[in-house]
């Protein structure tokens, strides 16, 4: 019952965090500062999925953040590379 | 009682990670952004899959949840290091109120190293 209710409460205050970091995805200035955001953003999306892992009680999904913390560090290094070498 | 510390945790985690997105909106400049995101958003993630270990008693899924942790832990350094790595070789603008930049003109804009002095002053 508890945990339910974390979870919601985590929940809603990480759909607020999301918000703020995508006014920072579409305002910043320079391209490095997106690439944060981004960063940001996928690592938001990965609590939101354990928090409706711990909602649901399914920890089916938990194969899914596996695969968000992989494709989050294979992007920022093939943004960071493309940007420094200019070629990929 | 358990149930109690496993929700603390799910909250102060989400917590952490509403400071790393409020830092990525108000700092004024890249570097100080990735400083906020980097190191909070990381220990959001790590205390949230903290709670999930806490919570369930299967092994396999203990096991994937720590793997997605020092995962996480493994390779949030690496990338920010790299971001701000090719940020710096783009030259984004530093804050105005930037007390030192000890890197400055030690690093070769043609072939992109970093040297320990200044490239005028090198011999070879």
């Amino acid at each position: 019952m508890i945990i339910e209710r974390a979870a919601y409460i985590s929940m809603v205050i990480m759909t607020i965090s999301l918000f703020i970091a995508f006014l920072r995805l579409v305002k910043g200035p320079s391209t490095p500062d997106r690439i944060v955001a981004l960063d940001l953003i996928t690592m938001l999306t990965l609590g939101m999925i354990l928090a409706y892992c711990m909602l649901t009680g399914q920890f089916v999904y938990l194969n899914t953040t596996i695969i968000l913390a992989l494709i989050t560090f294979l992007g920022t290094v093939a943004y960071a590379r493309y940007l420094e070498k200019r070629v990929l | 009682m358990i149930e109690w510390f496993v929700a603390i945790l799910l909250v102060s985690g989400a917590i952490f990670m509403l400071l790393a997105a409020v830092g990525v909106l108000r700092f004024p400049d890249l570097f100080s952004r990735m400083h906020a995101t980097t190191k909070a958003s990381s220990f959001g993630a790590g205390l949230m899959l903290l709670s999930v270990i806490l919570h369930v008693q299967e092994l396999f899924i203990i096991l994937e949840a720590m793997i997605v942790l020092i995962f996480i832990f493994l390779t949030a350094p690496v990338a920010s290091h790299m971001i701000g790595r090719a940020a710096y070789f783009l030259q984004v603008p530093l804050w105005k109120g930037t007390i030192i930049d000890e890197l400055h003109d030690r690093y070769n804009l043609h072939n992109h190293t970093l040297a320990s002095e200044s490239p005028d002053s090198a011999t070879d």
